[in-house]
């Protein structure tokens, strides 16, 4: 198997040392074009892992890898530039006075010149949708169109892995909506290791492999139908199950035996329907 | 108290550059005790709709009756105040206002500036603490100090002690996790049934609207698009798509069921195991 | 609330004076504001009214834009006229009624003080009129750049202006909302004795206060996130260019100023 390009080896993390561990040991590997929401109740650590992959913030023990490089110091600056990161408050993270200002601050930041620039805003503002506001200010834009600017910011300097952590929390669902269309198609296109922090269960049914934390540990990966379909457990650790799911698991309490674990309506329909055809 | 609005429109800066109708010829009724969820996107009118209820906006044209209490153009209810005490407000992100030293003199404020009494006031913070989930020995500690979902239960407990008669909740969930999203939701339900509320909730959530009300206003663009018994609106699927708004999932789900089944499943806000039973009748033609 | 933020507020527009670079517009206000000390005869003050309104119909502004913006001054400009009429007792006596005793030369200075006033501000406001404040915050980088060489920390100073500016309108949102919130549990902003008025600021106050403590913090975590590293090494989008058109209006207001030295009167 290709080599992953984020590994989380061991890790664990603390504020300071009188306080306990927000992470106690914990490895994961994420791939290149590979999709992966991490899901857990507030508290759960995963904003916290998110932090540690772009050197926000660095473990006390194990070691955090991009590409094969671990995170520290030295290295965090180029470290960034392949990780990009889309925090929940949309209003916090514009920089800019306009949209355009806000899409150049990343490539800014790393020195690159103004036609270039120029080319990438364009390009990056295109992609997610927003190709008309260049010149507009932030208040005049919708909580998604700010979070759609963020995105468009992060892919300017090319990043191979990008993380939404908790971007949508705050947005209503067309906005929600918007995010989520524009991400899935930018994931595909540009190969991107895309990791989700959420709560949203529309959102997790979209990926590609679902990290369940509870407690700063790991509590369980997997599909998400494998995971979804251990219904009661994760909702003793506070988290819900999608609706088609949870149908299905009392479909099954009521003696009709579905031959996999569906995720979407269409699927379950299929399933009662092959039941329905040999009753 | 009962909430009446007669034609009411609500336009911000009128005759400027920046004139907006806010709300445009709306008319109804919320009787006593109900529990009504406003639907709709950003922009539609909702907030604007929900700052009418305690008078922090008067009606550009219209009357609004609340209880006794009656708002039009340039009549402020005499007693505003008054208004204010038994009409309670939780807004978005209500731990935005908390600003006292500790969580008793936070919860104190609201019923402080309404008058009450510091033993009434201390007996209703003894009453109100359990009834948001919080314990006793978080009084004296700084509201600063509690965490993101503490914080917000403290803003609510807040509201709660000055005792209002009508609550008006605009998302109150936003931004928690299922558990506390769940939590805060069931809470109010409880209280609208102990306290004999009548409850106004703003939400994005149709499985919420379905869950708890009984009545469902649907906005659009300042005008009312839409009104009645949370299972008659959910099921016009289409009505609601050309506003942009989905229909919950378990109405979705029964939709695609009687289609590909060619089967009729009436709808009365069944939940997922009285769905999951009647479906399986079905399949097994005892339906 | 909405109201205030006319005054001074950038008009989109194409004029010419829009299209200025902001250090031309800069540099000629500045001097602008000294030779308007040095006016003092009619030649002299009708050289610089005509600039300014040849300034303001070029900018294209609406009028009534420009008149809002004058409205907090109109108080100033007709209380300075005032104090001069009533003060000054040089010239001849021109009234003479029950306590007034107005005098020509109180008259002339009183006029000559208003439109001194009224030039001013006119030409300051054509500036935040045309001018983005983040075109502001550029020329002033660029304009304080050699002070870079003693340490002064520019590019700090003027990423702090852009995002000031930035963040207005988030908070004044958040304070329309906070106000909301309070006078929601009861907290009178309008009645009252003062005293009591500005103890309901304090929930205002403290929650505002809190809210733009986190707003910073989680702002300077997204810039880093973002690779910002301070001004170092840094390229940047925004270039100021100076055009034919910035020479010609230096050279034109060159001119304007040897005609007011030309005509004022010495001695």
């Amino acid at each position: 198997m290709a080599k992953p390009v984020i590994s989380f080896q061991n890790v664990s993390f603390r504020y300071d040392e009188n306080q306990p561990w927000v992470l106690k040991n914990v490895s994961f590997e994420i791939h290149k074009n590979e999709w992966v929401a991490i899901i857990g109740h507030n508290g759960s650590g995963k904003s916290t892992i998110a932090k540690l992959l772009n050197g926000l913030l660095f473990p006390q023990k194990g070691e955090i890898a991009i590409n094969g490089k671990p995170i520290n110091e030295e290295t965090v600056w180029d470290i960034r530039k392949e990780v990009g990161m889309v925090f929940q408050n949309p209003d916090n993270q514009f920089v800019g006075a306009t949209v355009q200002d806000d899409v150049a601050f990343g490539m800014e930041n790393r020195g690159i010149p103004r036609e270039e620039m120029e080319k990438r805003i364009d390009e990056t503002l295109q992609a997610v949708g927003m190709g008309e506001y260049r010149l507009t200010e932030p208040h005049r834009l919708s909580g998604g169109q700010k979070q759609r600017v963020a995105i468009a910011s992060v892919l300017a300097v090319s990043p191979e892995v990008l993380i939404l952590d908790e971007a949508t929390a705050m947005l209503d669902p067309r906005g929600r909506e918007e995010i989520m269309h524009t991400v899935a198609n930018l994931q595909q296109s540009k190969e991107l290791a895309l990791i989700t922090i959420t709560h949203d269960l529309h959102e997790v049914v979209q990926a590609d492999r679902v990290i369940v934390m509870n407690e700063g540990e790991i509590w369980d990966e997997g599909l998400p139908r494998e995971i979804f379909s251990k219904k009661d457990e994760l909702q003793k650790i506070g988290l819900d199950v999608p609706f088609i799911t949870a149908l299905a698991a009392e479909l099954q309490k009521n003696g009709i035996a579905l031959q996999r674990e569906p995720l979407y309506g269409e699927e379950l329909l299929e399933d009662l329907w092959t039941l329905y055809s040999k009753m | 108290m009962d909430i009446i609005f007669k034609n009411v429109t609500h336009i911000y800066q009128p005759r400027s550059p920046f004139e907006h109708i806010a709300l445009k010829d709306i008319s109804l009724f919320i009787p006593s005790g109900s529990f009504v969820a406003v639907i709709g996107h950003t922009g539609s009118g909702k907030s604007t709709l929900i700052s009418h209820l305690n008078g922090l906006s008067l009606p550009t044209e219209g009357e609004i009756r609340i209880g006794e209490f009656t708002l039009t153009k340039d009549k402020k209810p005499e007693n505003l105040m008054e208004l204010r005490s038994r009409v309670g407000v939780v807004f978005q992100y209500p731990e935005h206002q908390l600003f006292e030293e500790s969580v008793r003199k936070d919860i104190a404020f609201g019923p402080k500036n309404f008058g009450v009494s510091e033993e009434e006031i201390e007996s209703r913070i003894r009453e109100v603490l359990p009834a948001v989930g919080l314990s006793e020995s978080l009084l004296a500690r700084s509201p600063f100090d509690l965490s993101g979902g503490q914080m917000r239960r403290v803003a609510i407990a807040g509201v709660l002690a000055t005792k209002p008669e009508v609550i008006v909740l605009d998302e109150p969930t936003a931004g928690l996790d299922p558990r506390g999203q769940k939590e805060i939701m069931e809470m109010f339900y409880h209280l609208h049934h102990s306290e004999n509320l009548t409850t106004v909730l703003v939400t994005h959530s149709m499985e919420d609207a379905l869950k708890y009300a009984d009545y469902v206003i649907i906005l659009n663009k300042g005008k009312k698009y839409m009104e009645g018994k949370p299972e008659d609106i959910f099921i016009q699927k289409e009505a609601l798509h050309q506003v942009g708004l989905d229909v919950p999932e378990i109405v979705e789900f029964i939709a695609s069921f009687e289609e590909k089944f060619q089967t009729k499943i009436p709808f009365h806000n069944q939940s997922i195991s009285q769905l999951a039973q009647h479906i399986a009748e079905q399949l097994r033609g005892v339906g | 609330m909405n109201n205030l933020m006319i005054i001074g507020q950038y008009v989109p527009g194409d004029s010419v004076i829009h299209r200025l670079d902001p250090r031309t517009k800069i540099t000629v206000i500045f001097f602008f504001v000294v030779i308007v000390f040095f006016a003092n005869n009619l030649w002299s003050y009708s050289t610089l009214i005509i600039f300014a309104l040849l300034s303001m119909f070029s900018s294209k502004v609406p009028i009534r834009f420009i008149l809002k913006g004058l409205t907090p001054v109109w108080f100033l400009i007709i209380f300075t006229f005032l104090l001069h009429l009533f003060i000054t007792k040089e010239g001849t006596k021109v009234v003479d009624f029950w306590i007034f005793e107005f005098y020509s030369g109180g008259i002339l200075q009183g006029i000559a003080i208003s439109i001194r006033f009224f030039l001013l501000i006119l030409v300051t406001s054509l500036l935040t009129l045309t001018t983005t404040p983040i075109e502001i915050t550029d020329a002033v980088e660029e304009m304080l750049a050699p002070l870079k060489k003693v340490k002064f920390p520019v590019h700090e100073l003027a990423l702090m202006m852009s995002i000031s500016l930035r963040f207005i309108p988030t908070l004044m949102q958040e304070t329309e909302k906070i106000s909301r919130a309070q006078a929601s549990r009861g907290v009178d902003y309008r009645t009252g004795p003062l005293k009591e008025r500005i103890k309901a600021i304090v929930p205002l106050l403290v929650p505002l206060f809190v809210s733009a403590f986190k707003r910073a913090e989680e702002l300077a975590m997204a810039m880093e996130a973002r690779g910002y590293r301070g001004g170092e090494g840094r390229s940047k989008l925004r270039e100021l260019r100076i055009e034919k058109i910035d020479i010609g209006i230096y050279i034109f207001f060159i001119i304007v100023a040897a005609i007011v030295f030309a005509t004022r009167s010495y001695g």
